[in-house]
C-alpha cells in the first residue's frame, strides 16, 4: 500500500521535473522574484533595527535568524502543496475534479501532492544560508539535537500550514469564488516571519492559538538557537498542528460527500 | 453622434465594468480584510520597537502616531489607486488574441483599460471603505487628520495622479505580453520594486536623506510616499509644488511611453497575424 503510493509520488514528482525544464527561463526568473522579495523581508529588518537594538528579547540577527527560518519553511510548503492548494478551486469550477474521485486512490493525496514547485526547493536553501550566516554573526553553533529537533518541528509547521490553507481552499466545494480566500492566505506567511514579542494582547492570543501563525516558525527557531521559554511552546505547536489536521480532513470529507451527492 | 458618442460608448464601458466587479465584491472583501492582517502586524512591530524608546521620541520626525498613521494611509492610499488584476487581464487579453477586436472598433484600448481600472477601484474602494473606516477608528486616538482644508485638495490632485501613474506603468509593463509568453514574473519584479522604492514597506524618509533626495527623482515615491506624506503635511510649501509637477511630468511620461509601447507591440502583433 505504502510503496504503491511512494512510487506514485515518485511518477508525480518526474512529472513535474519535464514540465518545468519546458519553462526554463520562467523557471529561473521566479527563483529571482522569490529572492528579491526575500531580500525586502530582509531589509525591512534592516530598517528596524537601525532604529531600536531589540523587540522584546529579539536582537537583530535573531530576527534575520527568524527571518530565514521562516522563508525555508515557507518556499518548502510551496514546493509541496501550495500550488496544488490553489488550483482545487479550479479543479472544482472545471469538473476536473470527477476524473480525481474516479481514480482509486486516496483523493485527497493526489489532489493535495499532484505538482512539485521544484523552484521552491531551491528558494529555500537560500533560506537556509541565511539561517548559517545569522547563526555565524551570533556566535551560536546548534547541536546536532538542535538541528534535528529544528527539521522536525520545521515538518510541523508546514503540515499546520498545509493543514490551514487546505481546509480554506475546500470551501471551494461550497462557494465558486474561493479563490480570494486562498489567496488571502499569503498575507498570513507576514505574521509567520515576525517575532512573537511584537505582539501582546488579543492580536497575540489570536495568531498563537486560534490561528497558530506566529507558533509555526517562532517555535522551531527558540529550539535552534535555545531560547525556548519553555517545553509547552513544542507541545502546542503538536496538538495545534493535530488538531487543525484533523478539521481539515473532517471539511474535506463534508465536503466531498456534498460535492459528489449534488452531481447526481 | 459623432464627439457625444465618443464619451458616451466609454460610459458603458464603466457601466460594465461595475456591474462585472460587482460580481466579485464579496472576493474584493476578504481581500481587504486579510490585507489588514500584514499592516496590524506592522504596526504592530513599530508600536514595539516605539516601547522601547521614551515617550515623544521620533524616529526621522516620526511619532509613533506618525508612524500609524503613515500606515494606516499606505492602506487608503492602495485601496484607491492599487492595480488588481488589470494587468493580468491586459497580458491574458494580448496573449489570447483578444485584442483583435479592439483593432476593428472604434475603441481606443488604453481609454477602454482605464475605464474598467476605474470602475474597478470604484467598487473596491466602496467594499473596502467600512473596514478601512473600521481600522482606522480603532486607531483614532494616533490618526493624524490634517490641519488645513487645502491638504485635502492636494492629497485628492496628487491621488488622482498617482492612480493614472499607476495604472499607466502597469498598463505598461502588461504591453510585454506582445514580446514574452509569460509576464507575471516581469510584474512580479516590478511590484517588488514598488513596493520597496514606493514607501509601502517603511516611510522613505526613515531612510538616509540622500538616498531619498536621489529617489524622489525616480517615479517610485509617487505610486505610494508622495500622497500618502501630502496628506500627513510632511510635504508642504515649495516641496509640495516641486512634487506636484515632478509627479504630473512622470505621469505625462508614463502616458506617452504606453502609447508608444502599445504602437510597437501592435506592429508585431499584426505581422504575425499576416
Amino acid at each position: 500500500m505504502i510503496t504503491r503510493y511512494l512510487r506514485l509520488y515518485w511518477a508525480l514528482w518526474k512529472n513535474s521535473v519535464v514540465r518545468e525544464l519546458g519553462f526554463k527561463t520562467n523557471f529561473l526568473l521566479w527563483i529571482v522574484v522569490e529572492m528579491l522579495w526575500f531580500g525586502l523581508q530582509l531589509s525591512f529588518a534592516g530598517v528596524i533595527y537601525m532604529h531600536t537594538d531589540k523587540i522584546g528579547d529579539w536582537t537583530k540577527w535573531h530576527v534575520v535568524l527568524l527571518m530565514g527560518a521562516s522563508h525555508f519553511i515557507q518556499q518548502t510548503f510551496q514546493a509541496f502543496f501550495f500550488t496544488n492548494c490553489t488550483q482545487l478551486s479550479e479543479l472544482i469550477r472545471t469538473g476536473k475534479m470527477d476524473f480525481f474521485l474516479l481514480l482509486p486512490l486516496n483523493t485527497r493525496f493526489l489532489v493535495s501532492l499532484r505538482q512539485v514547485d521544484l523552484g521552491g526547493f531551491v528558494s529555500a536553501l537560500s533560506g537556509g544560508a541565511v539561517m548559517i550566516y545569522a547563526l555565524k554573526q551570533l556566535n551560536y553553533i546548534p547541536s546536532m539535537p538542535q538541528i534535528a529537533g529544528f527539521l522536525m518541528l520545521s515538518a510541523m509547521g508546514i503540515v499546520l500550514h498545509y493543514s490551514l490553507l487546505f481546509l480554506l481552499a475546500s470551501s471551494s466545494f461550497w462557494t465558486v469564488r474561493a479563490q480570494g480566500i486562498v489567496w488571502g492566505y499569503y498575507s498570513m506567511f507576514n505574521i509567520a516571519r515576525l517575532p512573537d514579542a511584537a505582539f501582546r494582547g488579543f492580536f497575540l492570543f489570536f495568531f498563537r492559538f486560534a490561528v497558530p501563525m506566529l507558533i509555526v516558525v517562532n517555535v522551531p527557531v527558540k529550539l535552534l538557537s535555545n531560547r525556548l521559554n519553555s517545553w509547552m511552546e513544542i507541545f502546542w505547536l503538536f496538538v495545534l498542528t493535530t488538531v487543525w489536521f484533523l478539521i481539515s480532513e473532517i471539511f474535506w470529507r463534508i465536503s466531498l460527500r456534498r460535492y459528489t451527492s449534488a452531481s447526481s | 453622434m459623432g464627439h457625444n458618442f465618443g464619451v458616451h460608448k466609454y460610459w458603458h464601458v464603466i457601466n460594465i465594468g461595475i456591474q462585472n466587479t460587482l460580481v466579485y465584491r464579496v472576493n474584493f472583501f476578504f481581500k481587504s480584510l486579510f490585507g489588514f492582517i500584514p499592516l496590524l502586524a506592522t504596526i504592530s512591530l513599530w508600536r514595539a520597537v516605539f516601547a522601547e524608546k521614551t515617550p515623544g521620541d521620533t524616529i526621522n520626525g516620526y511619532t509613533l502616531a506618525g508612524m500609524i498613521s503613515y500606515y494606516l494611509l499606505v492602506m487608503v492610499v492602495d485601496a484607491l489607486s492599487a492595480v488588481a488584476e488589470d494587468d493580468f487581464q491586459i497580458a491574458g487579453d494580448i496573449r489570447d488574441g483578444k485584442i483583435s477586436q479592439f483593432l476593428l472598433k472604434p475603441i481606443d484600448y488604453l481609454t477602454y483599460r482605464l475605464c474598467l481600472f476605474f470602475s474597478g477601484r470604484l467598487i473596491y474602494t466602496s467594499v473596502a471603505a467600512i473596514p478601512v473606516l473600521a481600522v482606522i477608528f480603532w486607531f483614532r486616538e494616533y490618526f493624524h487628520m490634517p490641519e488645513h482644508g487645502s491638504t485635502l485638495v492636494w492629497f485628492c490632485v496628487s491621488m488622482v495622479m498617482t492612480a493614472l501613474l499607476q495604472f499607466f506603468i502597469s498598463y505598461t509593463m502588461a504591453l510585454l505580453a506582445f514580446w514574452v509568453l509569460e509576464v507575471s514574473t516581469f510584474i512580479f519584479m516590478l511590484f517588488a520594486l514598488e513596493y520597496i522604492a514606493g514607501g509601502h514597506l517603511f516611510p522613505l524618509t526613515i531612510l538616509s536623506k540622500p538616498l531619498y533626495d536621489l529617489l524622489h527623482w525616480t517615479p517610485f515615491p509617487y505610486q505610494m510616499f508622495f500622497p500618502v506624506s501630502v496628506f500627513l503635511e510632511k510635504i508642504t510649501g515649495p516641496d509640495l509644488w516641486k512634487g506636484l509637477i515632478i509627479q504630473f511630468l512622470w505621469v505625462i511620461f508614463f502616458y506617452l511611453l504606453a502609447r508608444w509601447v502599445w504602437k510597437r507591440g501592435i506592429k508585431k502583433y499584426t505581422a504575425v497575424g499576416g
